[in-house]
């Protein structure tokens, strides 16, 4: 058998308090694809931060076909034929395909003159040979983001990648595009690129792997095939115990209107339309579930929903009230939850204790105030019950929420938010980026919301949550809601098609 | 990549954090001691000998006892102005111009009405504050309007003030003492200054006692009211305090107001407390230097009372150093630099100690109101 491409021996890497490497031996064979599974903090970005370059393993060894070499920084590992496809590109936006793929490695005419006519058509004849549909003309803002994927990988193999890390590549795409993209990875491989597949999907990893490694805690626990495992078992493998994939719950018993949204118009933070004419309705115990790719309006949506972006047009009713002008307060004083999509620009204060962070939108209120003082024992006492309730991992209702592990962050937010007697909750992105188990905790806890009686907004890019959770699907596109499903009868080919704006009736011609 | 870093920067207890900051503030002040001492050798004078007379100079005799106390009070005062801007993510150099306005605000006051002696002084006070209150909302209304930054904005209102009040005390200007053939203002009435604890020059007077006040104030607002609370919140996230339901705008101009109310009533607290009158020349620099005050105490009102005294003690012995020891006056500036210099940049001495990378997040963050939002 043929030397692995890439081996690495026993890589340990520290860091103060952590152990983010714990031994790990990996080998990627010529013409595979490796995906590589864990939760967030189970180590893999840090492997691969090791691989690239980014960071030095404190032990270890890695080879390149056989031969021990050491990667110091990013173009050494350009150098061994290593290339990373980042999860946010590195593109220059106002630039075109060709322009980004210069950088650094211009081609020169004479003296003075970029010879740009060369690298167009270099880019196309990379291009044809992996069938990777790209205009290198284009510029890269104008493109969709799998089009901007796609030069993100080119330039990857423009400058000479033998090895290509793909870290998490389909968390921006709509499910026809990461179709795409299996095809591109495909092609790749069957050429002789080899590939690491970074991810924490396991429908992905089932499709596209030839050989599986599992992640946990900074050590590798397992390897194996498609064919030898199971989704259940792999996520088994993840997060260390059983876990449900399914969320388990009764049929919706909707009540009366919570929020009735007419004709909502609002603007981007660069003034174009974002949200153009949305209409919707959520009744109180139910979950309406917004579904669509990221950047189709939907931010801007939920910051007007909850005054936190100018409405230009329509109406928004909370409960009676006319909110489509009020202003954050108002909003949540006539009783709403809101699990922001950004949870370190708006769902906490990093610096701030967890103690704190748990009171940001009631500080103000008895008992954490009173008569002007805040009150240290009425928020630490708060604080103690939501981090037992609702499990939060934190050695001290004092330790800044910055040291938290990103489930936990969310935790903290999900506790504050649905420890308040609320009527509507608007759920964001509730478990981007975070662990299975922290997931199966968020979305148990959505369900029971919804069977309190409350409203649920759910606005998410997985789909996998949306249908968990939803009892109807409005499927948002370009700042239009442009169907809205049952989820009991919607598929995934019929959401993913109205994902990418095809409706139904359309795609039948 | 994200949450492993988050593991590693965990574990810090706030007593950690703490701790460390303390330690950061007194390695700059040793190295920069250390590097004084070094340019005094080099110049050829006798490092121990100098800093022994800066120490004389400082503590030596009663007089200079009441002399340094007398010198950290307006530091403490204009450091506290910038620490409280700090907490609320803004950088306010416009400490000085509030300084001056206060000044002028209390003087005015001081002499302009009359009323009964401590009445009087109360007044006079609370004019001045009131002057710097007014003067830093202006910046401050101007951020939260139009995102103008505060720095810039500051400093044109620092060129304004004090513009304005050297005109007012030129020739013929409306607050020169008639007669005068010196750069100077009417005297306060009697009534209007303050109260002295001791007859000495110059004297103790209560300002010391307000001044303590004032720090348990600043501690009692910043982390026990809910305003406070507000202030913070801003400092470090404005669009979680936005999403929190916190008026960011109108937090900032509260925060902008406070802090220069503290300015301007370090600036009447001179003015009624020490000469009386104001002059050219009179609290120059104090609200710069009380920028390098505020960052050495880690914007916390006891760090600020600290870095205070040093400033006041540098302050009140730099006269005796030169004169007994003749290692110029200079070099004390040249420490305070120094010791700004290693406070602003604490990585400079990271490496050399091997202390940990304080976490973002945890710094009061300068820069992070450039360009951001609110």
């Amino acid at each position: 058998m043929d030397e692995p491409v890439l081996r690495v021996r026993g890589i340990t890497k520290r860091f103060p308090g952590v152990l983010a490497n714990d031994h790990i031996d990996l080998e990627l064979r010529r013409g595979e694809v490796l995906a590589m599974l864990g939760e967030n903090g189970a180590g893999k970005s840090t492997l691969m931060n090791i691989i690239y370059g980014l960071y030095t393993q404190d032990e270890g060894e890695i080879y390149i076909n056989g031969r021990q070499v050491e990667i110091r920084n990013p173009e050494d590992a350009i150098r061994c034929g290593i290339g990373m496809v980042h999860q946010h590109f590195m593109l220059v936006p106002v630039l075109t395909v060709a322009e980004n793929l210069m950088l650094g490695m211009e081609h020169v005419r004479g003296y003075f003159f970029l010879d740009k006519e060369r690298t167009i058509r270099e880019i196309e004849a990379l291009s044809k040979q992996y069938g990777l549909e790209v205009d290198p003309r284009a510029t890269v803002e104008d493109l969709p983001v799998g089009a901007q994927q796609r030069a993100e990988i080119i330039k990857v193999l423009y400058r000479g990648a033998e090895i290509l890390i793909l870290d998490e590549p389909t968390a921006v795409l709509t499910p026809q595009e990461a179709d795409d993209l299996f095809m591109v990875v495909r092609s790749l491989t069957e050429q002789g690129k080899s590939i690491i597949f970074i991810t924490h999907k396991l429908r992905e990893v089932m499709e596209i792997a030839d050989r599986i490694v599992v992640l946990r805690g900074g050590k590798l626990v397992g390897t194996t095939t498609p064919a030898e495992t199971s989704r259940a078992e792999l996520a088994n493998m993840m997060v260390g115990r059983e876990v449900l994939l399914q969320v388990e719950k009764e049929p919706a018993a909707p009540g009366e209107m919570v929020l009735a949204v007419r004709d909502l118009r609002v603007l981007d933070d660069r003034e174009h339309p974002a949200v153009n004419g949305v209409t919707l309705e959520v009744r109180a115990g139910e979950v309406l579930g917004v579904a669509g790719v990221q950047g189709n309006g939907q931010r801007e949506l939920v910051e007007a929903l909850t005054g936190l972006r100018k409405v230009t047009g329509g109406q928004v009713q909370l409960l009676g009230h006319d909110t489509t002008h009020a202003a954050p307060r108002q909003v949540i004083e006539i009783g709403t939850a809101h699990v922001p999509e950004d949870r370190h620009k708006h769902g906490l204060v990093l610096a701030y204790p967890v103690e704190d962070d748990l009171v940001l939108c009631t500080y103000y209120l008895p008992p954490f105030t009173r008569s002007f003082n805040l009150q240290p024992y009425a928020i630490e006492t708060n604080a103690v019950n939501l981090v037992d309730a609702f499990d939060i991992r934190t050695p001290t209702v004092a330790t800044p929420a910055s040291s938290l592990s990103g489930g936990n962050q969310q935790k903290v937010i999900v506790a504050r938010e649905f420890s308040r007697n609320v009527k509507l909750l608007i759920a964001a992105q509730p478990t981007r980026g975070i662990d299975v188990g922290s997931i199966e905790f968020i979305h148990k806890n959505i369900i029971a919301q919804r069977d309190a009686g409350v409203a649920v907004l759910l606005v998410s890019a997985e789909l996998d949550e949306i249908m968990a959770l939803s009892d109807r699907i409005a499927v948002i596109y370009k700042g239009e809601i442009i169907d809205t499903v049952p989820a009991e009868t919607a598929t995934r080919e019929q959401l993913g098609l109205l994902m990418a704006g095809v409706h139904e009736a359309e795609a039948g011609d | 990549m994200t949450t492993e870093t988050d593991a590693s920067r965990g574990a810090e207890s706030k007593l950690g954090l703490f701790s460390r900051r303390v330690f950061i503030s007194i390695l700059s002040i040793v190295l920069s001691l250390v590097i004084g001492g070094a340019i005094i050798a080099l110049s050829g004078g006798d490092p121990i000998d100098g800093y022994l007379g800066l120490w004389r100079g400082a503590f030596g005799k009663e007089k200079a006892v009441v002399e340094t106390i007398v010198k950290t009070t307006p530091f403490i005062f204009a450091g506290l102005a910038v620490a409280v801007g700090f907490r609320g993510g803004l950088f306010n150099i416009g400490v000085e111009g509030q300084l001056f306005v206060g000044s002028i605000c209390a003087l005015i006051a001081g002499y302009a009405v009359e009323l009964p002696p401590g009445i009087h002084a109360a007044f006079a006070l609370l004019m001045g504050a009131l002057g710097g209150a007014v003067w830093a909302a202006i910046p401050g209304y101007l951020k939260a309007r139009t995102g103008a930054h505060e720095v810039i904005t500051t400093i044109m209102t620092n060129y304004i003030a004090l513009r304005v009040i050297n005109w007012s005390i030129s020739q013929n200007g409306p607050l020169r003492l008639p007669g005068s053939a010196l750069p100077e203002t009417r005297r306060v009435l009697d009534s209007a200054r303050l109260p002295s604890l001791t007859d000495t020059t110059p004297p103790l007077h209560i300002g010391v006692v307000i001044v303590i006040v004032a720090v348990f104030f600043v501690y009692w607002l910043l982390w026990r009211t809910p305003l406070g609370f507000e202030i913070r919140t801003v400092g470090l996230n404005p669009s979680a305090a936005r999403y929190a339901g916190i008026k960011v705008e109108r937090t900032i101009v509260l925060t902008m107001v406070i802090s220069g109310a503290l300015a301007g009533l370090g600036g009447a607290v001179q003015v009624l407390g020490l000469l009386g009158y104001f002059t050219t020349g009179f609290n120059v620099g104090l609200g710069f230097d009380s920028i390098a005050v505020a960052m050495l105490g880690s914007n916390h009102p006891f760090g600020v009372a600290a870095g205070a005294l040093l400033f006041g003690v540098m302050d009140a012995g730099m006269k005796t150093m030169q004169l007994r020891t003749q290692v110029p006056r200079d070099i004390v500036v040249i420490i305070q630099g120094l010791i700004l210099l290693f406070v602003a940049a604490p990585l400079l001495i990271q490496p050399l100690f091997r202390l940990r990378q304080v976490g973002e997040g945890e710094q009061v963050s300068i820069s992070a109101t450039w360009g951001g939002e609110g």
